[in-house]
């Protein structure tokens, strides 16, 4: 399994915060960024706002290239570009 | 108190002087402390805003944000260093961030608060949502930001 988790404006824009996603879908592993990304650029209206370039990527936490990978029980969180302080 | 963090993400407003008084305490060999407050401006583009709300990633705050203390260990020899952010709903003029850093002297306190500062604004995962009469908006990051950020690699 590979918990989901969404943040600031990609949150409302896909009008959830969190999924969860069997590791192996369709007979492929979501073993890279690049591979849960684009499963889930699928989604009917998702493409566009999860394109690389647009949001970050945290792995169980670090900020992550799209090479990264991702192992079974791993969080993955998309959020855009960061405005705190 | 010799290399303490203290670290807090929370909504509740923070007490400068209490935290100024816990930098001070068991503290006798630092001969400096740099303070730094941020907080919640009235404007934003030159147009009147309401207030803030503030979102963020709990499990990676905590993680980014004793990272970036710890990297300024490893730049300056710095004593105590608080970081305090808030998050949900603020309104103008409220107190919204505090970086407290001590050393020795001086300089390694003044440059340390800058340097978390900046990482913060780049790094954390923290989001401002501006509330205002003209509808609520997501702040945009900023190049300069940036580019602070990146002076200090």
């Amino acid at each position: 399994m590979i918990n989901v988790l969404f943040f600031g404006q990609l949150r409302e824009r896909l009008g959830q915060d969190s999924m969860t996603l069997e590791y192996k879908v369709d007979g492929q592993q979501l073993d890279t960024v690049k591979a849960l990304r684009s499963y889930l650029q699928l989604r009917p209206g998702w493409h566009e706002w999860l394109e690389e370039g647009s949001v970050l990527v945290a792995v169980n936490q670090d900020m992550s290239a799209e090479d990264a990978a991702i192992l079974d029980g791993a969080e993955v969180a998309f959020f855009p570009p960061v405005t705190g302080g | 108190m010799k290399c303490m963090n203290r670290i807090l993400v929370q909504s509740a407003d923070f007490c400068l002087a209490h935290e100024y008084q816990l930098l001070r305490t068991d503290n006798p060999q630092d001969g400096a402390i740099v303070t730094f407050t941020g907080l919640v401006r009235d404007m934003a583009q030159d147009l009147p805003i309401n207030g803030l709300y503030l979102e963020h990633y709990p499990a990676m705050t905590a993680k980014v944000l004793g990272n970036i203390v710890e990297q300024a260990r490893t730049k300056w020899s710095i004593g105590g260093a608080t970081l305090i952010h808030r998050i949900g709903h603020l309104t103008p003029a409220e107190q919204i961030v505090f970086v407290g850093v001590t050393s020795q002297h001086r300089e390694a306190a003044y440059l340390a608060n800058m340097f978390i500062m900046d990482y913060l604004k780049t790094q954390a995962p923290f989001w401002k949502k501006e509330l205002s009469e003209r509808g609520d908006k997501w702040v945009e990051p900023k190049v300069s930001d940036q580019i602070k950020s990146d002076h200090w690699e």
